[in-house]
């Protein structure tokens, strides 16, 4: 029999790295297992870092870190065929210490993440495929690896696998995703001079950028697309779930197309070379469809507990703020020498008391909302573009008298009650 | 029975790419990884301690810190232990220089358990000379054998092994007494797919590293850029040929024409292989 | 004292009283390099029984020989040849000393550079001299790049270099030429040799047969894929030519590293050569450029491989290549479809 662990940790991503750095930054014997040839090998993210549940990590992280860019604006784009109405916000208190957010590139990042808990005492273990739980009679006990004497054990392991977690399958803590549960996304980082970026982006060195895009972005469908800034390049992505995906006949990678040919997007790209290519799910289930978490000697944590709020498209912080969630569980377990379901629970409830649950919480209805009732993509960016239109264009005619116009179109085009309705749904929604 | 393999660490020539128009090679995305025929060697040698059902094997490296990744690589597939030489000192070796730099290592090495058999790569996928293991069993006077393409087996009662080495058309069956070194290619054996205690050993694992001053009776002038007797002269893209004929129109046209251009050679063809 | 060393040498290997064609081919090139720095050209001959090879050597430019003939030295083994040339070396000091770059060869280089504690230039693909500084220009494919490096070797002597065979060119023999022929003591034992060989074996594996066929079908990555690549073995078949391929094609598994043409491969010298979907990098080029008739179908008109190919036809291999077998399936109909042997 292999030697025993205290803590199996499957998977490198924020969850994982998060969790087993800080088991054994506690003093827990750790074991890492990745199938990647180098943590983030396999990983996609738009590539927004948020700095809170990283710095509660890893103090003062930027410091170190690989990043590309402190994100100092963020704009909202309401995308018509040929016109968009754009709000964000841009402000330098974000491009000093301590920083909002990062733009980042996951291969880097995660290997220096993952180095960051070798120097902790994890034993990283790469290109090694975790093919199951050893499970002796209800208790989660171990590994099988697709190795030779593949078998290691551990108090606890815990489920850092992704989205897609197998692992979390074969256990039975979640099924099949159903169509509209996740949303698949693909993106494409493409190359740039760094000058480029910063003339068109409007940014200084140091300076990033995110672009939201809402509407035509994805032909009206439920979902959005982004643009993410870089250091010398940029990632652009869209995604909508794949229930409305298979709705409208869309292949994936035609809705980025679309996209990066749109009339609106096209400057931004000129001239830029791609880089790579790469598609992957998301759960966008959110509030709803988060698993069983906490088992007999088994957790679960980020994307493979399905902890992603989709409409702000965050993931990698809740999947490390999960991680360190788990791993101060699964210390004070250690310290009762009980790992039991109910004893491991505690994570589910530090979890449940956490910002994770509760904005996935909040938002809970937002997504099967806007599945149900397209007119928000369909119908309102379009009339917010033409009302905008009206609006802006210099006629003549009084501003008073164009406010009532738009109105009245608005209201003409779907009738006053129907659009108090989709009013109140959508604040329901997302309040 | 205490093997000791030379392990180096090479850029991934698979990742570089040369794009053939500007002959500028894109390094970026090339990362450090266990020269391939190594990779062999050590396997060999750990088929030879399964063999005898006893042994320690130790790699040796030279090379920058970062080489210690080689090391551990050179664990995941099954040697006990490793040792890394690392130094100003030896920055800018040619082939003669790595050999002296590696057979003092090798002597310290020998310290700790007597070394019986010496196992290097074919050649280096970067330098690719070849010319480092002939040169370490010349320094300690030990008989080489290049080219090995199978251990066939190990008399430890006579102190002799019996190899395949290869030839440009054939081969020779050889009995050498050991103490001595051989080169292997990739053809001596798979590489296993490592199992998971050797990669827990290897995460686990710190390589012993040694700086020149760790070595004995080392003579500096023979070290590094000092030590090495050849020098890169002038770089140059070889002159390039006018280059042939197009042959135009569609395809058909152009196959046609060919044919036609093939009709004095056809006694060439159709012919046995 | 580097000016005590003077004439360029060159190791005469034989097998079994058979004379590498390498070693013809360094008599050739030894031969510039000794009317340009005005030393004579020796060969150097080791083995057992061999003297009746020297009149070869010499029709073949050498001005002398240098032989040691000895039972010990009947098969080649690295501990005895290397006594042998070091006895040679150390009385005679040679300036420029040239080895083939066969296993043998590169083998007993690299041990004498050793002892003679001097410079070796591996798998050299163009020699020249600088004149005044009397300075061996080894030149081979840098390490990536498509470019060339230059090796010298300034303070030590030999000037060592193992030259890749078939890149250069052996002199018409010609047997009216004289010659010296110097015949050296060796006093060896088997009982002190650490090696014995006890058999030699020749087995023509496929490479042998790459080696020495009349035609070569070559693919490259521009094959797309393992099937698309295929169409290069069925070509081959009908032609009735030996296949080979680019490294690319070798690390992504469509071909046995044996056929990998190039400086980590083969070099050959079909009388017929096709280069299909390659492009031409230097590494591939130095292993097949002196083939007599290159052939390459590329899709890029500005692929480098052009520059070396008799005749190019610019347009896709999987449209071209499907119907040369066409074509060669005909021929061969009219050729009565018997396999003549040449
Ligand atoms: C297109 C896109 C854009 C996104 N943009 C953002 C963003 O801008 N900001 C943000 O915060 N979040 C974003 N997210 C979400 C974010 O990427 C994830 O929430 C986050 O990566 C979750 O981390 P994780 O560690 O839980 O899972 P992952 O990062 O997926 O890591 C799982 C790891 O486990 C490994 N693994 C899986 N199975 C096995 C096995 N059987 N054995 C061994 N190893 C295994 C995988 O190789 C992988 O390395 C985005 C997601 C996508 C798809
Ligand atoms: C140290 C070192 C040693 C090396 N040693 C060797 C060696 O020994 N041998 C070797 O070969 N390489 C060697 N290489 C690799 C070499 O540099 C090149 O990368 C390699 O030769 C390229 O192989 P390729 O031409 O098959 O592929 P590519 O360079 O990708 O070329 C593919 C070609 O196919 C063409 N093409 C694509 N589609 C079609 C089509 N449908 N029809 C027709 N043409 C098409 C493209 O235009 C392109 O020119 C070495 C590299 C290094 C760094
Ligand atoms: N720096 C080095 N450290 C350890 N071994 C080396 C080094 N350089 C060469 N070798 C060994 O010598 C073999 C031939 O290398 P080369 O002569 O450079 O082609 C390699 O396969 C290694 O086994």
């Amino acid at each position: 029999m292999s030697e025993k662990f205290d803590v199996i940790v499957v998977g490198a991503g924020p969850a994982g790295t998060s969790c087993a750095y800080t088991c054994a930054n506690n003093g827990l014997k750790v074991l890492q297992i990745e199938r990647g040839e180098y943590p983030g090998s396999k990983n996609v993210m738009g590539g927004v870092l948020y700095r809170q549940q990283m710095e509660e990590i890893i103090p003062e992280f930027w410091k170190e870190a690989p990043l590309e860019r402190p994100v100092v604006e963020q704009r909202f784009w309401m995308m018509d065929k040929e016109s968009v109405v754009t709000f964000g916000y841009k402000g330098l208190e974000w491009g000093v210490e301590p920083y909002n957010n990062f733009t980042v590139l996951r291969a880097p990042f995660d290997q220096w993440f993952a180095k960051k808990g070798i120097e902790q005492g994890v034993l990283l273990i790469t290109e090694t495929v975790v093919l199951e739980c050893i499970v002796e009679n209800g208790k989660v006990i171990g590994v099988r690896t697709d190795r030779p004497d593949g078998e290691v054990f551990a108090d606890v392991v815990v489920l850092a696998d992704g989205v897609n977690s197998l692992l979390g399958k074969q256990l039975g803590y979640h099924n099949e995703f159903r169509p509209d549960e996740v949303a698949l996304t693909v993106m494409e980082v493409i190359n740039l001079p760094k000058e480029k970026i910063n003339d068109r982006f409007n940014l200084e060195d140091n300076q990033g950028c995110t672009i939201e895009l809402f509407g035509d972005s994805t032909k009206g469908n439920l979902g959005t697309a982004f643009i993410y800034t870089n250091k010398e390049s940029i990632n652009i992505g869209v995604g909508t779930t794949l229930s409305s995906m298979i709705k409208a006949k869309l292949k994936p990678y035609d809705l980025l197309d679309y996209l990066k040919t749109h009339s609106m997007i096209k400057p931004f790209l000129e001239g830029g070379e791609s880089a790579e290519y790469l598609a992957h799910l998301i759960p966008e289930g959110g509030y709803h469809s988060v698993p069983k978490v906490a088992g007999n000697g088994v957790l679960l944590v980020g994307d493979a507990a399905q902890l992603v709020n989709a409409i702000h498209r965050e993931g990698s912080n809740m999947a490390m703020a999960s991680g360190k969630m788990a791993a101060e569980t699964i210390v004070e377990a250690k310290s009762r020498n009980d790992f039991g379901e109910s004893s491991l629970n505690l994570y589910r409830e530090k979890l449940y008391d956490s910002f994770i649950i509760k904005d996935l919480e909040k938002y809970k209805d937002a997504a099967h909302t806007f599945e149900t009732h397209p007119q928000y993509f369909k119908e309102y960016v379009p009339m917010m573009n033409r009302a905008a239109s009206k609006f802006f264009t210099v006629d003549g005619t009084p501003k008073r008298e164009k406010q009532k116009q738009i109105m009245r179109s608005i209201t003409g085009e779907r009738g006053t009650l129907k659009v108090l309705q989709d009013m109140y749904r959508a604040w329901k929604a997302v309040k | 029975m205490h093997i000791v393999v030379c392990v180096k660490q090479v850029p991934d020539t698979k990742i570089i790419k040369i794009n053939p128009k500007t002959n500028t090679l894109d390094r970026r995305s090339a990362p450090a990884i266990l020269n391939p025929y190594d990779a062999h060697a050590v396997q060999e040698a750990v088929k030879i301690k399964k063999m005898l059902g006893k042994g320690t094997i130790s790699v040796l490296s030279m090379g920058p810190p970062q080489a210690t990744a080689v090391i551990k690589k050179s664990i995941e597939i099954g040697a006990d232990e490793g040792y890394l030489i690392s130094d100003r000192a030896f920055a800018g070796a040619d082939t003669l220089a790595t050999s002296y730099a590696l057979s003092k290592a090798l002597e310290r090495i020998a310290k700790e358990e007597p070394v019986d058999l010496v196992i290097c790569g074919l050649h280096a996928i970067d330098g690719d000379t070849g010319q480092v293991g002939p040169g370490i069993a010349r320094r300690m006077d030990i008989p080489p054998v290049t080219n090995v393409i199978e251990v066939i087996e190990l008399n430890e009662k006579e102190n002799t092994i019996l190899l395949k080495r290869k030839l440009a058309n054939g081969y020779q069956l050889i009995q050498a007494d050991y103490p001595c070194l051989m080169t292997v290619g990739k053809e001596i054996n798979e590489i296993e797919y490592s199992p998971m205690p050797n990669m827990i050993k290897a995460a686990r694992y710190e390589p012993i590293i040694w700086s020149v001053n760790d070595l004995e009776n080392v003579n500096r002038p023979q070290l590094g850029l000092k030590g090495s007797p050849t020098i890169v002269g002038k770089m140059f893209t070889p002159p390039k040929p006018e280059g042939g004929k197009r042959l135009e129109g569609n395809s058909d046209e152009q196959v046609s024409q060919l044919m036609e251009l093939l009709k004095d050679k056809k006694e060439l063809f159709f012919a046995a292989r | 004292m580097i000016e005590e060393y003077r004439g360029v040498w060159v190791f005469i290997e034989q097998n079994e009283g058979e004379i590498e064609g390498v070693s013809l081919e360094l008599l050739g090139a030894g031969r510039k390099l000794a009317d340009k720095l005005e030393v004579a050209l020796t060969g150097v001959l080791l083995g057992e029984n061999v003297k009746a090879l020297c009149p070869e050597i010499i029709a073949h430019g050498a001005d002398e020989v240098y032989v040691v003939d000895h039972p010990v030295l009947k098969d080649y083994r690295t501990e005895s040849y290397m006594k042998g040339i070091m006895l040679l070396a150390e009385k005679y000091k040679p300036e420029i000393f040239l080895y083939g770059a066969t296993p043998n060869g590169k083998d007993l280089a690299s041990a004498v550079a050793t002892d003679l504690n001097t410079g070796l230039t591996a798998d050299t693909t163009m020699l020249d001299v600088d004149l005044e500084k009397r300075l061996l220009e080894a030149s081979r494919p840098a390490f990536g790049g498509n470019i060339m490096a230059t090796i010298l070797c300034k303070k030590h002597r030999p000037q060592m270099a193992t030259v890749r065979p078939k890149v250069m060119k052996a002199l018409e023999r010609d047997v009216n030429r004289t010659g010296n022929i110097i015949e050296e003591e060796i006093d060896l034992k088997e009982e002190d040799m650490r090696t014995k060989v006890l058999k030699n074996v020749k087995d023509i594996t496929k490479k042998a047969s790459l080696a020495d066929a009349h035609v070569v079908v070559a693919g490259g990555k521009g094959m797309g894929d393992f099937q698309g690549f295929q169409l290069i073995h069925e070509l081959a078949d009908a032609i009735g030519a030996s296949v080979g391929g680019t490294r690319d094609v070798v690390e992504a598994g469509w071909l046995p590293h044996e056929l990998q043409i190039g400086q980590t491969g083969e070099t050959i010298t079909p009388k017929v050569y096709f280069a299909i979907g390659i492009s031409g990098a230097i590494q591939h080029i130095v292993g097949m450029k002196n083939s007599e008739f290159i052939i390459a179908i590329n899709k890029d008109p500005n692929a480098p491989i052009f520059d070396v190919a008799t005749y190019g036809i610019v347009g896709d291999a999987l449209e071209i290549v499907p119907k040369l077998i066409e074509q060669f399936k005909e021929l061969r109909k009219e050729k009565g479809g018997e396999v003549s042997y040449v």
